[in-house]
């Protein structure tokens, strides 16, 4: 389908241009300011201009490291964006197989709700879902009985209530994409291994699951992806952090930093840490690609 | 039976997901005392407009909705030119770098851009001294950024839609006598329509719901904010005005409900081959 004719090169790059233009710009060069700024005592003086930049170094990171709030940041971040990539999977998966046993007007009803929830921008859906577990006016609060309990108080409650809102929003896409895998599972296979005899538990096990394989990687991946870097929910739902910071992860750490304690040297170290840690998870996926046979 | 039941689970289970969106609606469409009750209801006899009413006029709604409506069409048309430029070269041209460049794409989409708002506050600082529109505490900084994040997977999966057009009719518009700029936007540009909406539809959902950047970037020029951070301002320490907030987060959620049932079919036939299953 290709064609090599002379001159391809230079018109492929006057087609690029604007494109490498704005990448290289507004994604390359701020990483690599990002990187920069790591590297500075960078705080409010400097910024004014009333203080000259000093040069620390890696002395952000060894501070960073030797912090204990950082390491439990760390910690709620992976435990919070792992509760969240599992409970998407689940409920995900789950409704995908749901959806194949029900007839249509039903499937349509759990699709066009589904539909909702992923289109709500996480501002709305996090003001909503706040709204609704409001300790006073809340709905969740009037059905339990339980007037008056805080859903963002404790720590532990807190992290649940943004879970849930996250695996509500996120859910659709996993739901949505696994259906059409088992949809496009041949019905011919299926038929074989039920005239082979195997049981409806055996046959999602040892044909369905690994038919589903590649897309279940991608579903993974793309769900940690997203869920190490939830930044809206946590800001919005628990006021930005939570009380004394007790609610943050990484992304909100390296924001609070910054732009709320105006250390933008050290909030800079953070958002390298968390990049670095998402560029290993890519690499993941880009193997797992390769894995299940996708070509560039 | 077993089906029966099955779909019981399912239709429940649907108006479980549903439900946020219905009290969303239910709670802009109540009167003040309804809202702020100690037993809130599920249902309103009185429904009345006062919430949307207060939301548009008193915190000037309106001006906000105005802005994020500027920004997300300007990131929709130019991302849509440039995405389309870039995804031509990359599937109609074999050179150098090309695979380099692909998986560049790939690998840029993962970048936390939260971590990128350090860097890029103090450019758009910057910039302001230059081009002030496109600086801070104006919408021109808004649209770069979230040009600059729309494009990798707009191109990524434009790819797809051009690759699916043949060559063959490449070669009879050119045995025409088409030039290669008339087949580009006569022949090739309609024929990728649908794959143009799709990638379309998710730009503008990503710059319409973005929080972070019109946080950072708007600073001190109220007039520019746009709609995600209009809704932060009924939230008052002392209490929240929860109509006008709803009735805000329905005005913010229902363009994008439209477009998201409008192209949900090339959405997720877009994603599939964007993962390819």
């Amino acid at each position: 389908m290709m064609r090599a004719t002379k001159g391809d090169g230079r018109i492929a790059f006057a087609y690029l241009t604007p494109a490498l233009l704005l990448l290289v710009g507004l994604l390359g060069y701020p990483i690599y300011q990002l990187v920069l700024i790591s590297l500075f005592d960078y705080g409010q003086e400097q910024v004014s201009g009333g203080v000259p930049l000093t040069f620390l170094g890696l002395e952000n990171y060894a501070n960073l490291l030797a912090d204990a709030k950082f390491w439990s940041v760390l910690g709620q971040t992976v435990g919070f964006a792992a509760v969240c990539v599992i409970g998407t999977l689940v409920v995900g998966a789950a409704l995908a197989v749901l959806a194949t046993r029900v007839r249509t007007w039903a499937r349509l009803t759990l699709f066009l709700a589904a539909l909702g929830a992923w289109a709500t921008p996480a501002v709305a859906g996090s003001t909503i879902w706040l709204f609704l577990f409001d300790a006073n006016f809340g709905f969740v609060n009037e059905v339990l009985g339980t007037t008056g309990f805080s859903w963002t108080y404790d720590r532990w409650v807190a992290f649940g209530l943004v879970a849930a809102q996250v695996i509500w929003c996120s859910f659709p896409f996993v739901m949505v994409t696994l259906y059409a895998g088992i949809k496009a599972i041949p019905g011919e296979v299926l038929e074989a291994a039920a005239l082979d005899g195997a049981s409806a538990l055996r046959t999602a096990r040892s044909v369905m699951l690994p038919l589903l394989r590649p897309l279940l990687i991608v579903v993974t991946i793309q769900s940690i992806i997203w869920d190490f870097k939830v930044f809206t929910q946590i800001y919005i739902m628990t006021n930005g952090g939570g009380i004394a910071g007790r609610n943050l992860v990484l992304n909100v750490y390296a924001y609070q930093q910054a732009f709320a304690a105006s250390e933008y040297g050290l909030g800079a170290s953070i958002g390298v840490v968390t990049t670095v840690l998402l560029l290993l998870v890519t690499l993941g996926y880009l193997r797992a690609l390769k894995k299940s046979g996708e070509t560039l | 039976m077993r089906r029966g039941i099955a779909e019981v689970v399912t239709v429940l289970i649907a108006g479980v997901v549903a439900f946020p969106l219905y009290w969303m609606v239910l709670t802009a469409l109540k009167p003040e005392s309804e809202v702020i009750s100690a037993d809130p209801r599920p249902w309103t006899l009185a429904p009345t407009f006062d919430s949307f009413v207060r939301a548009l006029t008193v915190q000037s709604f309106g001006r906000y909705l105005v802005n994020s409506l500027v920004v997300a069409f300007a990131v929709v048309l130019i991302s849509l030119l440039i995405s389309f430029l870039a995804a031509t070269a990359l599937t109609r041209f074999r050179f150098r770098s090309r695979t380099t460049l692909l998986v560049m794409l790939l690998v840029v989409q993962m970048v936390p851009v939260e971590a990128l708002t350090i860097p890029l506050f103090f450019m758009m600082k910057s910039v302001r001294d230059v081009v002030p529109v496109f600086g801070l505490n104006h919408l021109g900084s808004l649209v770069l950024v979230h040009l600059a994040f729309s494009l990798p997977f707009a191109i990524w999966m434009l790819r797809g839609f051009v690759a699916a057009v043949p060559v063959e009719l490449e070669e009879a518009a050119t045995l025409d006598g088409a030039s290669r700029f008339r087949f580009l936007w006569q022949v090739l540009f309609p024929l990728v329509a649908p794959g143009l909406v799709a990638t379309s539809v998710l730009s503008f959902i990503h710059a319409w719901n973005d929080f972070l950047f019109a946080k950072t970037f708007i600073i001190s020029a109220a007039e520019n904010q746009t709609l995600p951070l209009a809704l932060q301002v009924f939230v008052k320490p002392d209490q929240n005005d929860w109509g006008a907030i709803m009735a805000g987060s329905t005005l913010m959620t229902i363009p994008v409900l439209v477009f998201f049932i409008l192209v949900q079919r090339r959405l997720v036939a877009g994603l599939a081959g964007a993962v390819k299953s």
